[in-house]
């Protein structure tokens, strides 16, 4: 039985400023998805042996790269000077975003450790002291549950702030604040306080960062209510994440992944916010919908490839929106397709993918023709040793497997 | 925020204007190159040759590290130089580390974990509700002490009668804050209305002062569609936005983080305006608090910590607390200027919190108020404290130690006050209480609509499902659910 949800067209959206822009970027999309063709590094990992035909791609199949990360590949130079926009990295386009946010609201303020003068670790708020001053761009001491809590107290009382966690781990320090205060003082005080604050920070496997360094908090801060949860992947959709957060009444918690920050893209030159309650179509496609966010967009994205080749056209749906979930643009695509693979670096026990498996099958279980399968990490600390640390997250053949498992 | 004053949205803010000369001067002298320490430079003197005439070899591996620059400008041979150098200089009795300089002592001595004598308590009004002789206090006029005298009597009067409204079934929860008027009120007084207040949930007295009125609270108590948060919280969570009075929220001191970063609101804005938070001895102790306090002295921001150390934290005595000497010593420890003041005499109190308040906006300081005092009353209606703490010790506080008493002595003595304007007064406040409760008693509950508002600023999709299934359940099982909420 098909459940109720509204939204004709573009998904509505929760934020109003946000919404004049989701036209344009639901069409933009395509532009992207032709964009990532072109760039993918094939790569051979492990011990897959791939196609001959995904070798297509120019020798680019001899490169061996040790994860599926797409990066721009060298377009020729006429192609390049002739497009509009300008190329940045991800956290560029997160600091471009948070930058164009101060400059046009005087309430937006930045606090988080050596996020000042140092320009943050990840070096997205590079510079932002400087032109601001120390104490909007506040260095805090290493007190998560105290910044976060000022970081409420602030908003409460008419400011802005974006609360970076150096790694999005040690924002459990701040979890009490987070459940018992972000998410729940407006509803609590009786709509009276507001809490427009963004969270922020780095999450997920990295590069042998150890387990305490390479946690998924989407899936531990799923379950609060009043927040809202949204997930990067791109430097275009970066940027217009941070400035829709910002933007948002609601408090919102922006994850990015620690490897992905040195993306680059081609982002508009204009100004553009997208909404955050929405899903990102990355490639349209007839047998198999992949919903998967964050950096498990590029292992899908790969292994979408070597499907091609072999004769599949998976849908691959960038979910973004974590919480909630975008169950219209999802819903649609099964609707097509009839089939799911879900695929996410959270751990198999109560992760974004167990939550999402449970909502399509109460909201879709009658479109589906075969049961969901959902890709994730297993559900152990994640090791430090390269080789392990690889094992523990999914890579592209388990996804080519599991699609042709699927469309059996 | 509404406020009366107007918000200067500042472009760029200096956390503090101490510390810019050191960052933006750039030493270009020859002695410093990039990697050289500046701050150790100027105050590194050399040790005086005792008895040898060139210095050991491990010694001057040391001015090599550190004169590593001045050694490139002259072309003096190395060891010629710290001969020359070590002539000259004095013994090292300081020594500029990051942080400041520090004199040195060859006494290895231990400070004490606490002293002898712990430190004194200021008072205005002794016991017999007289001021002490020479004592720093201001003057306060009839019309306000009376106004004071007067909401310590309603906070009195509301407690006792909230307190029994819950002993009959009527309330499901309350917690009392007998013993403590002086401090709910006294501090109000002090404060201005644009000032911020981050409560822990024993300041209902603070609402009151500014204006809450009886009916209010009692509609909080009860959770009916009038109470401000919309029946969304346990009874005494009262929050005002109109007041300037936070929601209180039950986790414990996670509202002192919230004062700071309020306080670091009005500094960015430049308000001329403060916050202030309440927590209790129990209260800190938590991670909360430290961070705070650290956190605000170093941002130089306009909050007052007051913290009511009433002796009890539900039933763990102050000694299974903490050492030390209380909390006022742990002010200085964070560079925070700090008082103890004595919690049941209510001039004191005022005095204390109108100052610290000036401190505060003037130069841009926390500050930490540390008031004595006891809880005569239970922790709360879930409480019974005559289980862990003797009964004539809760008794001597409530008689002879009675901040409401020792005002009362005060202002009766100036000649302000007199028995039949206090009975006259109380029982107005009775019948106005009772009239409350009935009221409240008999408003409708919040509707099912704001169960599933103010989540988020508009309601969500999921939501909007959760709420039709859930009015589909009530039109189906009408009588499984509460008659007296509209839905």
């Amino acid at each position: 039985m098909a459940s109720i949800f509204q939204g004709i067209g573009a998904a509505t959206s929760i934020s109003s400023s946000a919404s004049f822009d989701t036209m344009k970027l639901q069409f933009s999309s395509p532009r992207s998805i032709s964009g990532k063709k072109a760039n993918c590094v094939v790569m051979r990992s492990g011990g897959a042996k791939m196609d001959s035909g995904s070798s297509r791609n120019g020798g680019r199949a001899d490169q061996l790269v040790t994860n599926a990360v797409a990066a721009k590949a060298d377009t020729p130079a006429a192609s390049t000077a002739s497009k509009p926009g300008h190329e940045l990295l991800l956290f560029e386009a997160l600091r471009e975003g948070l930058e164009e946010e101060m400059e046009r609201d005087a309430r937006v303020c930045v606090m988080g450790e050596d996020v000042g003068h140092y320009g943050g670790s990840y070096k997205v708020t590079r510079g932002l002291a400087e032109k601001y001053g120390d104490l909007r761009v506040l260095d805090t001491p290493i007190a998560e549950n105290s910044f976060t809590g000022m970081g409420i107290g602030a908003a409460m009382t008419g400011l802005r702030p974006i609360i970076e966690g150096m790694n999005m781990g040690f924002l459990l320090l701040a979890f009490n604040q987070i459940s018992n205060n972000c998410g729940m003082l407006h509803y609590t005080s009786g709509g009276q306080f507001k809490i427009p604050v963004v969270i922020r920070g780095p999450g997920g496997v990295g590069r042998q960062l150890g387990a305490e360094h390479s946690q998924r908090l989407e899936s531990y801060f799923q379950s609060i209510p009043g927040i809202q949860m949204v997930a990067c992947s791109t430097p275009y959709n970066a940027k217009g994440l941070m400035k829709a957060a910002i933007r948002s009444d609601n408090p919102v918690i922006l994850f990015e992944h620690v490897l992905l920050y040195n993306l680059k893209e081609r982002i508009p030159d204009e100004e553009y916010v997208l909404n955050l309650e929405e899903a990102e179509m990355v490639r349209p496609g007839e047998h198999v919908t992949i919903l998967t966010y964050s950096r498990m967009r590029y292992h899908v994205m790969q292994a979408a490839k070597t499907l091609v080749n072999k004769g599949y056209d998976p849908e691959v749906i960038d979910i973004r929106s974590l919480k909630p979930f975008d169950l219209y643009t999802i819903g649609n695509s099964i609707k097509k397709t009839h089939r799911v693979l879900i695929v996410e670096e959270c751990m198999r026990t109560g992760g974004i993918g167990a939550s999402l498996t449970a909502a399509i099958t109460e909201n879709f279980h009658d479109y589906l023709d075969a049961p969901i399968m959902c890709l994730s990490s297993q559900d152990v600390p994640t090791p430090y040793a390269g080789t392990l640390e690889e094992w523990t997250v999914v890579q592209p053949p388990q996804i080519v497997a599991a699609v042709e498992q699927l469309c059996r | 925020m509404a406020t009366s004053k107007s918000t200067k949205f500042i472009f760029r803010n200096l956390k503090s204007t101490k510390f810019l000369i050191s960052r933006s001067i750039n030493h270009k002298s020859s002695l410093t190159n990039s990697l050289f320490p500046r701050h150790l430079l100027h105050t590194i003197s050399l040790p005086p040759l005792l008895n040898q005439t060139k210095p050991s070899v491990a010694y001057s591996g040391w001015f090599q590290a550190v004169y590593g620059g001045r050694r490139s400008h002259t072309a003096t041979s190395f060891s010629d130089y710290v001969d020359q150098l070590c002539t000259e200089a004095p013994l090292q009795q300081e020594l500029n580390f990051p942080g400041g300089k520090v004199k040195f002592t060859p006494k290895r001595i231990f400070t004490p974990g606490s002293n002898e004598e712990r430190i004194n308590c200021y008072r205005v009004l002794n016991e017999n509700g007289e001021v002490i002789v020479d004592s720093d206090s201001l003057k306060i006029s009839k019309e306000l002490a009376v106004k004071m005298y007067t909401n310590m009597v309603t906070l009195q009067v509301m407690d006792t009668i909230f307190y029994e409204a819950q002993r009959q079934g009527r309330v499901s929860f309350y917690l009392t804050t007998i013993g403590e008027e002086a401090i709910n009120i006294a501090s109000a007084a002090a404060l201005s209305d644009n000032d911020f207040i981050f409560p822990q949930y024993r300041e209902p007295g603070v609402l009151l002062w500014r204006g809450f009125t009886l009916q209010e609270f009692a509609n909080q108590l009860f959770g009916n569609k009038y109470d401000q948060g919309k029946g969304r919280q346990m009874p005494i969570h009262y929050g005002s936005k109109k007041h300037n009075y936070v929601t209180v929220s039950s986790t414990v001191a996670t509202q002192i983080p919230h004062a700071v970063g309020a306080a670091y609101s009005m500094k960015m804005q430049k308000q001329d305006s403060c916050t202030i938070t309440y927590f209790g001895d129990g209260g800190s102790s938590t991670g909360d608090f430290h961070a705070g306090l650290n956190f605000a002295a170093v941002m130089e921001v306009p909050v007052i910590f007051f913290c009511r150390n009433n002796g009890w934290a539900i039933s763990t005595p102050i000694s299974d607390q903490l050492r030390g000497d209380g909390i006022v010593v742990r002010g200085n420890a964070y560079g925070i200027p700090s008082i103890r003041v004595d919690g049941n005499d209510a001039l004191a109190v005022y005095s204390a919190v109108y100052e610290a308040r000036k401190l505060a906006i003037e130069k841009q300081t926390p500050v930490l108020i540390e008031a004595l005092t006891y809880r005569a009353g239970h922790h709360s209606t879930s409480d019974d404290s005559t289980k862990y703490r003797p009964v004539d010790e809760i008794e001597w506080w409530r008689e002879d130690q009675n901040p409401v008493k020792r005002f009362r002595k005060w202002i009766e003595n100036e000649g302000w006050w007199s028995d039949q304007v206090e009975s006259e007064h109380r029982s107005s406040i009775r019948k106005q209480l009772s009239h409350a409760i009935q009221a409240a008693e008999r408003v409708e509950k919040p509707p099912v609509a704001d169960m599933f508002n103010d989540v988020y600023d508009v309601p969500p999709k999921n939501l909007n499902e959760q709420e039709l299934l859930l009015r589909e359940n009530i039109k189906k099982h009408a009588r499984d659910y509460p008659s007296n909420a509209a839905v």
